[in-house]
């Protein structure tokens, strides 16, 4: 009797939409480190992200227009240590939602949990003589029967994803989807409701708004055209490979303990190798990798044995690493001699 | 300021950059938290909030130096920078006249940094004025006399210029040195007004004739375009090949609702204890677009060869499997001169391997037999630009015929009209019933039709 009632249960519930408010939000929650772009630069150094004055005023104004970012760049440039810096230096929780091929909404916004529903429709089971053993008549069986459609259709059986875990936290937190690019058009639609209104809705329980608006930060690496319907949605950021005296700065902070000296070279060995003509040049997780890799060896000067030695550290296509070898004395005394 | 950030968001979609209403409110809210007083910071959160892809990144770049340049910079040659001087007689030309005596204050003003204010006074009388005007509606260049006529009118030069007469007619010592200040504030003021103009046109004019000329373009046929039309088509094609790619790179799976996969059902199920809460339908994978192209780059068609190389180029971008091969009897694999150089040295490259001998389709397609037959499977789509004029030599029916039953597709583009097809040496009614379409191919837009329907059949 029971398997053949339950969706009739359910579908009364999706009928009656709640809209489910905790609490609103109030301008006074903007933390001290979003207060100015200045305190957004310093707060993200003191996480250890360099940030220069574009990022920091995407990630102000995310904050205060309330809109997601959308971060564009080459690998491995600090699109996602944005995030976790920025989350980091603000002390919100930080949320990720790693993109693929394939992810759907019971992935990214939520799912029902079958194997509870499935437990507690059992005990109901047993239970249902008890029940409807006072109704006289099948109606009032039926409405006994639906002073529980809660029950099955409820918060409590909801497993939050990320996006949904988002909306739900009663501080401030950044909400990373990582890799956008990699899922598909279909998903891009499912995240507009969350962009644009902080909001998920489950048909059967209502629309959940968020308590506090999450910071929330997209990244992609660009393999396919993002939708204009996303794009408009989301602030945009691009952040391309640094110039020198950035990069310099981005070592120190991430490899301390480095000379000076060879800090010096090592940034101008990576750019001219940027100018050069490779499939993937070396992105600033590369020099960071590099520069570690170095200090371990307790370099303190660089020359054309140890780069050629050390060189796939650097490069990560055997082509590029080829292409380069050939030519490494002079691109290593030109960067030598640019770092004086 | 609303008009000044409207009027930014105008010169941005002249300029071609895809700008919404939507994104327009929220670089107004963007600007209304930073405020315009930091140029750095207003680029910042105006890019930010405004230019979402690297195209649209370059031109808001482009755009901003233009339309937030500091007004005066630049427009001083060293006989305005005279006429600026503050002379100690100005003030013995009060004529009591108001509206003679504000030019004198504005031009007077002009006299150098010193005066801050006063010459941004200048600045924003000429806005006003252009604004009343509608300087911003200009289009062609030949406006720009008439649009800054009209602003010093809106000035009230009409009573200076009047005055100027009355003071040359008179031929007292005073009255000459009057009219001799009053010429250089009128100079003054009509260059700098001239400047203002010419400053809009680039702003908003001048993209409004680029895009109007682009759009002329891709309509006039192949062999009518001029050496000078192949600059603004490279630029023209270019687009095309972004809008198509961008067309058909999006959706590579789709979803048949109605084919139950019962087998991944079952698998996704099992935690269930069989019972099918989840179902899983088949997907099928689209195929990847594999198109191969022989051109055509003889004598007979030379006047088409460069748009069509053109294309070809542009299109390396935006299909990932493209073969390219040119001929006029043999074939010559132009994928990497395409790829690697740029386009001008690539075509001098490819004419000068290529373009020699009489055209001879046959052995073109004999070659294609011998060498190229595995770059064609039953994926592939062949694409031919020629216009099938072999020099009655052997057209190799059969192997084109070979190339039919093998490929997806074959399509055979016709630079020729349809009534020509068949007269004298040309083999187009030969080959077009083995072909699965055959289409006169005049302009850039049937070329872009034709690829469209090409990558079409992969979707």
């Amino acid at each position: 009797v029971l398997k053949t009632l339950l969706p009739v249960v359910a579908g009364k519930t999706a009928q009656r939409h709640r809209v489910i408010h905790t609490r609103t939000m109030n301008a006074a929650d903007t933390p001290a480190g979003l207060a100015s772009i200045e305190a957004a630069t310093q707060a993200l150094a003191s996480a250890g992200y360099i940030s220069t004055r574009q990022i920091s005023t995407a990630v102000y104004l995310a904050h205060h227009l309330r809109k997601p970012v959308l971060i564009e760049g080459p690998a491995g440039v600090g699109k996602t240590e944005l995030a976790v810096s920025a989350a980091r230096a603000l002390g919100f929780a930080l949320l990720r939602l790693q993109c693929y091929e394939g992810l759907d909404d019971s992935r990214a916004l939520y799912e029902w949990k079958y194997g509870k529903q499935l437990l507690y429709t059992q005990i109901l089971k047993e239970k249902i003589g008890l029940l409807i053993d006072s109704a006289d008549t099948l109606p009032a069986a039926m409405d006994k029967l639906a002073a529980f459609q809660d029950l099955f259709f409820s918060r409590d059986f909801v497993q939050a994803r990320p996006l949904l875990q988002a909306m739900e936290q009663r501080t401030g937190s950044v909400l990373l989807i990582d890799e956008v690019d990699k899922s598909e058009e279909a998903f891009e639609a499912l995240l507009l409701e969350v962009l644009a209104d902080y909001q998920v809705t489950i048909p059967e329980i209502g629309t959940i708004h968020a308590q506090v608006p999450p910071l929330v930060l997209l990244t992609s690496n660009n393999t396919r055209e993002l939708g204009d319907a996303l794009k408009r949605r989301c602030l945009h950021l691009h952040i391309g490979f640094p110039q020198a005296e950035l990069e310099r700065r981005v070592l120190r902070a991430r490899v301390p303990g480095i000379s000076e000296q060879l800090l010096r070279q090592l940034v101008a060995f990576v750019q001219a190798l940027r100018a050069e003509n490779i499939r993937k040049p070396p992105s600033v997780a590369e020099s960071v990798d590099w520069a570690r890799a170095l200090l371990l060896l307790h370099i303190t000067v660089l020359d054309e044995s140890i780069v050629r030695e050390t060189l796939n550290v650097l490069l990560k296509r055997e082509t590029d690493i080829r292409e380069v070898q050939q030519r490494l004395r002079p691109l290593t005394e030109a960067a030598l001699a640019v770092a004086g | 300021m609303e008009q000044v950030l409207a009027g930014f968001v105008r010169a941005l979609r002249a300029a071609g950059a895809a700008t919404s209403t939507a994104e327009a409110i929220d670089a107004a809210r963007a600007v209304a938290l930073v405020g315009y007083a930091d140029r750095d910071l207003l680029k910042d959160a105006l890019a930010v909030s405004l230019a979402k892809t690297a195209d649209d990144k370059a031109i808001h770049e482009r755009v901003f130096e233009m339309y937030f340049a500091s007004p005066a910079q630049g427009q001083f040659d060293a006989r305005t920078a005279s006429a600026m001087q503050p002379q100690a007689h100005d003030a013995q030309l009060r004529t009591g006249q108001t509206e003679v005596d504000a030019l004198l204050d504005l031009a007077g003003a002009q006299a150098g940094p010193a005066d801050r204010t006063a010459s941004t006074d200048l600045q924003r009388a000429l806005a006003r004025a252009a604004q009343a005007v509608g300087v911003d509606d200009i289009r062609f260049e030949s406006q720009i006399g008439y649009f800054t006529g009209r602003m010093l009118q809106q000035l009230g030069m009409d009573a200076l210029a009047l005055r100027l007469l009355q003071r040359l007619t008179q031929h007292t010592e005073q009255a000459q040195a009057e009219a001799l200040r009053l010429q250089q504030v009128r100079d003054t003021l009509h260059g700098q007004a001239r400047a203002l103009v010419q400053k809009r046109f680039e702003l908003f004019g001048q993209p409004a004739t680029d895009a109007f000329m682009a759009d002329v373009i891709v309509h006039r046929p192949m062999h009518r375009l001029a050496p000078a039309d192949m600059e603004r088509m490279q630029a023209v094609v270019a687009r095309m090949a972004r809008r198509l790619a961008y067309r058909h790179s999006r959706r590579r799976r789709v979803r048949l609702r109605g084919q139950l996969d019962l087998r991944h059902t079952l698998r996704a199920n099992a935690g269930h204890g069989g019972v099918p809460f989840e179902l899983r339908f088949r997907h099928r994978r689209r195929e990847r677009p594999r198109i191969v192209v022989l051109c055509d780059v003889s004598g007979s068609v030379a006047a088409h060869v460069r748009f069509l190389l053109l294309f070809l180029y542009a299109l390396q971008g935006s299909v990932t499997d493209l073969r390219c091969f040119a001929f006029s009897n043999r074939l010559f694999d132009v994928a990497a001169p395409l790829q690697s150089r740029p386009f001008d040295e690539a075509v001098a490259l490819i004419l000068s391997q290529a373009c020699g001998g009489a055209t001879d389709y046959g052995r073109a397609f004999a070659d294609l037999r011998e060498q190229h037959w595995d770059s064609i499977d039953r994926r592939t789509t062949v694409l031919v630009l020629g216009d099938a004029r072999s020099n009655h030599a052997d057209p190799r029916l059969d192997i084109v015929a070979a190339v039919a039953g093998r490929a997806k597709r074959l399509v055979w583009l016709c630079p020729e009209p349809p009534g020509r097809w068949g007269s004298g040496d040309s083999c187009m009614l030969q080959y077009r019933p083995l072909c699965t379409h055959v289409t006169h191919c005049a302009n850039a837009m049937d070329l872009e039709r034709a690829v469209d329907e090409t990558l079409q059949a992969y979707d």
